[in-house]
């Protein structure tokens, strides 16, 4: 049993890095309080460079788990943590100009950005069920208040509404599933519940599971848990849109494949039928809803949940080659994600855009940034040379070795029907002309500290896309730390 | 192997990505710098081509120029190059028409930049489809030359209102990618459906065709997944019913466009099926032949019947393609190996010839702003040249001996007269009613007096005029002196058959 706590030296960092940030905010000299956001985002954006460098460097071989199995500080929590890092490094990034012109709290915005990363390492991390939550509630906290810290705005207020109300319950439900399953088994840690839970009475496990599924589907926004994802895309300031889509999203599939590898691996048969009826209807749903939409925003949320779906037919069939094809899905997805609500942000701010008609133009307002879109949502379609189709490639053929072929059939079926509403914003941008008078009429651009950002995205966008191999033969790597895919 | 040897196929992938890479750091206010670089790589891609189809040595056969580099050790991908026969005359294609195409797309005066990048983006997938040994890249390169295609007739067509319907260009490249992409949604399907069947733990081609040998994929999986990959890659080749995407297409696509999809782009279909279907799923192949054979038929009949009923140039063309791509499918089903080397040296021949016809009418459209032959007469006395190369490109179409066509056309009916006489008879008669649409729109639109509305027509430009005689070579050349190609075919061809025992 390790009780060296300096493993948990990132944690630590990133909780004091939070603290800075308000305190920074704080006590800013009256000389700098007119670039109040850019201080936040810079101690921010650097501090969170820092603690990925820490992390990176004091990163040790596996050395296995914590306290009792409380906290794994494995490679496969690495994988997690670089990403939510590099994801909360790109959002308190993008949202520099962002917070600066829509929002009044610059210090309390990157402070709770930085605490969601730390939630959604925790999460990963996370070895046994009450750790589980209370990281998947540290991040949902951060969340509600990032949620409506878009002051003044209706739609915010109405967002946070929601998903504070329906988060509560969700969390409720979970909560409660944990204690079946605690009742039943006496134990938390996933590795002990793994040869307990046949043991006992069948009904209490199975209900505490269900309950368990139905509180996770929630954070991932899976059909029919998915109900608060549109308005809550759409309400809140776009940074957190983005940061709730990537960051959540994969920090809940992290310890969901944790979860299901060292708890559950045992039961696959038959939570593999929840899950595959999840997949299905969260693709179907979303692709067929995401249609009808004309905000970007809200499309982009559809086009998360089907996201999704793609991940759940991954978990469906987990084994260790859908375990790496969906990390490496979800490195792609945050990449690409991040690249498009880069742009999406700048137009919201610099030409206060939000529908799909209202992009008309913006390829001649400014070629870079309909370029990254385009490339982005490309990505999402599934299309070479980007990220989306060797990653959602990989996903379906995992799947399929694990002989659900119908199941990758209805997957790339809904791949087919979202190609369509990803063409509706590129033919906005690229053959609708603008409006006379419209802000897109003229010359529109990223901020040259965007433009980088943008660049650094669609870079990786690509690279993923062309060159897959070292970034899998690490995900290998920190997949190997899973108990039942150890050594394999 | 010499250093030209080992790298000409992945330069000729690399090259366009390069120029498209390049072009986008180019200012876009720079447009003859643009163009320059445009036509160079082109130029460059058709040496590298001429280079590649020149040092297949077919007296050795198989596979050659491969090349294999690590990709993607996990599910294993690797990048895999290499040319059998068929491979290597479709390159040569390739080349053909790229450089053609992006000759002529100088001629565009909105924003080259980003025409450019897509084009090139287009032509590195084309290129890697037909290179590709590894199914994977196959897949990852074939869905690469589509998605350029949206774009490019969504931004640079032109929508058409004709007296009964009209056609916006959204209309016509939305209907054309998402009919492309679903019908790869079905290969995609297919490849996965093989690659988990065949256990081997590998995309490489001739790993998975060895499977097919030894029994792995065994007949009842190769039964339901073929048509799969029939109707997929099908439809790409313009496979009827699932056509209609083709001549829309065609008509609002600008003319580099049209040239690269009908002159290329629409064989990447016929030869996904011989790739994938016959190499891999031979069994599938047997079992299915006779209805690839008979849709080939109906394809060729129903083509030109519906070309007899167009007065478009572009519908014409269009549908003219339609049915002369139901050669090469009717050439597929026979599994003979006569009728097989027709059908690829078809690809091939109606690939410039149909590049040849988009060239000129793309000129005549460029000005006189109609495409309606009935609208359309005397031409041939205010554009001689434009003329003469359409005539001949009509002739090569309608398989007059001499011409590309006819020699091709010719095996493949010596083929279906081995296997199914009547549908080769059948197959005939459409050859006659394609004599008949294009003698009649030749009739029309290049003779008689001209109007006086035509009086200003110049004839065409020197870009148009090297792009025309690079299509022209090859129509001429196969027709009189086919040998070369067809030993080049030989090898590829029965290595196919061989795999399916026929």
């Amino acid at each position: 049993m390790h009780t060296d706590f300096s493993i948990l030296l990132p944690e630590f960092l990133l909780a004091g890095l939070a603290l800075a940030v308000l305190v920074v905010d704080m006590v800013l000299p009256q000389a700098l309080l007119r670039r109040r956001s850019d201080v936040a985002a810079i101690i921010a954006t650097v501090g969170m460079a820092l603690v990925l460098a820490v992390t990176l460097l004091t990163a040790r071989e596996n050395t296995g788990f914590l306290y009792e199995q409380l906290l794994f500080t494995d490679r496969f929590a690495l994988l997690f943590k670089v990403l939510f890092l590099g994801t909360g490094i790109a959002v308190s990034w993008m949202s520099q100009e962002y917070v600066g012109a829509k929002m009044r709290h610059p210090g309390e915005f990157h402070a709770l950005v930085v605490l969601a990363v730390l939630g959604a390492g925790l999460m990963a991390s996370a070895g046994e069920l009450l750790t589980a939550y209370i990281s998947i509630e540290l991040l949902s906290f951060a969340l509600y208040v990032l949620v409506g810290l878009g002051r003044g705005d209706r739609r915010s207020a109405e967002a946070v509404t929601k998903y504070v109300l329906l988060g509560a319950v969700s969390s409720a439900v979970m909560l409660f599933g944990i204690s079946l399953l605690y009742g039943a088994t006496g134990q938390t840690a996933f590795r002990y519940l793994e040869g307990l839970l046949d043991q006992v009475w069948a009904p209490v496990p199975i209900v505490g599971f269900a309950l368990l599924v139905a509180g996770l589907g929630f954070k991932l926004s899976a059909v029919p848990f998915h109900l608060w994802t549109p308005d809550v895309y759409e309400g809140a300031p776009t940074p957190v849109t983005a940061l709730i889509s990537v960051l959540s999203k994969s920090a809940t599939v992290a310890l969901v494949i944790r979860f299901l590898a060292e708890g559950a691996m045992g039961y696959q048969e038959h939570w593999q039928v929840a899950l595959v009826v999840l997949a299905v209807l969260t693709m179907t749903v979303g692709t067929l809803t995401a249609m009808a939409q004309t905000n970007v925003k809200r499309l982009l949320a559809y086009s998360s949940i089907t996201q999704v779906g793609f991940v759940l037919v991954g978990l469906a069939a987990l084994s260790e080659g859908s375990a790496n094809a969906i990390a490496l899905h979800l490195a792609g997805y945050a990449f690409t994600n991040l690249a498009a609500f880069t742009v999406v942000s700048m137009v919201e701010v610099r030409a206060g855009r939000e529908s799909i008609a209202g992009y008309a133009g913006l390829a001649s307002a400014s070629p870079f940034s309909a370029m990254v879109l385009t490339a982005a949502l490309f990505s999402l379609a599934g299309l070479p040379i980007f990220a989306g189709f060797i990653t959602k490639f990989a996903l379906f053929t995992a799947a399929a070795q694990e002989g659900l072929l119908w199941l990758v059939a209805v997957a790339v079926l809904a791949s087919l029907v979202s190609l369509y509403y990803y063409l509706r914003i590129v033919r906005a941008m690229y053959v609708d002309k603008a409006e006379a008078g419209s802000p897109l009429a003229g010359r529109l651009a990223l901020s040259p500290v965007s433009a980088a950002l943008a660049w650094a995205l669609l870079a990786g966008t690509i690279a993923v896309g062309v060159y897959p191999g070292p970034l899998a033969g690490w995900i290998d790597a920190a997949t190997n730390a899973l108990g039942p895919f150890l050594g394999t | 192997m010499s250093y030209f040897e080992r790298h000409v196929l992945e330069s000729l992938i690399y090259l366009p990505m390069l120029t498209a890479l390049v072009l986008v750091f180019l200012p876009a206010k720079g447009r003859a710098l643009i163009r320059t670089v445009g036509i160079a790589s082109g130029a460059l891609a058709l040496v590298g081509s001429l280079y590649a189809f020149l040092a297949y040595d077919e007296a050795v056969g198989g596979f050659q120029l491969v090349r294999v580099y690590p990709w993607f050790a996990g599910l294993g991908i690797d990048f895999r190059l290499g040319v059998d026969g068929i491979a290597a005359l479709m390159v040569l294609l390739t080349g053909i028409v790229t450089f053609a195409g992006a000759v002529v797309a100088a001629n565009r005066d909105e924003d080259p930049k980003a025409y450019y990048v897509l084009l090139n983006l287009l032509v590195a997938g084309v290129y890697g489809t037909f290179v590709s040994t590894d199914l994977f890249f196959f897949f990852f390169f074939y869905e690469l030359a589509i998605v350029p295609m949206y774009l490019l007739i969504a931004i640079w067509g032109s929508s058409s209102v004709f007296p009964t319907f009209s056609r916006t260009k959204e209309y016509a490249a939305l209907k054309l990618v998402l009919m492309i992409v679903a019908a790869s949604v079905l290969v995609w399907i297919g490849i996965i459906a093989i690659y988990v069947q065949a256990d081997a733990g590998t995309f490489d081609i001739a790993v998975l065709a060895q499977a097919a040998a030894d029994g792995r994929l065994d007949a009842g999986f190769q039964r339901w997944v073929f048509p799969l990959v029939m109707v997929g890659f099908g439809l790409l080749a313009g496979m009827w019913p699932f056509h209609t995407w083709s001549p829309d297409g065609h008509v609002s696509a600008p003319t580099s466009v049209s040239m690269l999809h009908a002159g290329v782009l629409m064989k990447l279909g016929a030869f996904g099926i011989i790739r994938v279907g016959m190499q891999l799923l031979p069994q599938g192949m047997d079992d299915w032949s006779l209805v690839l054979f008979i849709i080939g038929t109906i394809n060729v009949v129903y083509g030109a019947v519906s070309a007899l009923a167009q007065t478009d140039l572009k519908y014409v063309i269009g549908y003219s393609s339609v049915s002369h791509m139901g050669y090469v499918l009717m050439g597929l089903g026979t599994l003979d190996s006569v009728g097989f080397t027709g059908a690829s040296l078809q690809m091939f021949s109606h690939g410039v010839m149909t590049a040849l016809f988009f060239t000129l009418v793309g000129a005549i459209y460029e000005r006189s702003h109609t495409r309606d032959s009935l609208v359309l007469n005397g031409l041939a006395s205010r554009m001689g040249w434009a003329s003469g190369l359409f005539i001949l490109a009509g002739l090569a179409s309608l398989g007059l001996p001499g011409l590309s066509g006819f020699v091709a056309e010719v095996l493949v009916f010596i083929g279906a007269f081995r296997t199914e006489p009547v549908l080769g008879a059948i197959g005939i008669a459409g050859a006659a009613i394609t004599a008949v649409y294009i003698l009649r729109l030749v009739g029309r639109v290049f003779f008689g007096t001209p109007d006086k509305q035509w009086d200003n027509l110049r004839d065409l430009n020197l870009r148009e005029g090297i792009a025309a005689a690079t299509l022209v070579v090859p129509v001429v050349a196969v027709g009189i002196f086919p040998a070369p190609f067809l030993d080049v075919l030989r090898p590829g061809v029965a290595a196919v058959l061989a795999g399916i025992g026929g």
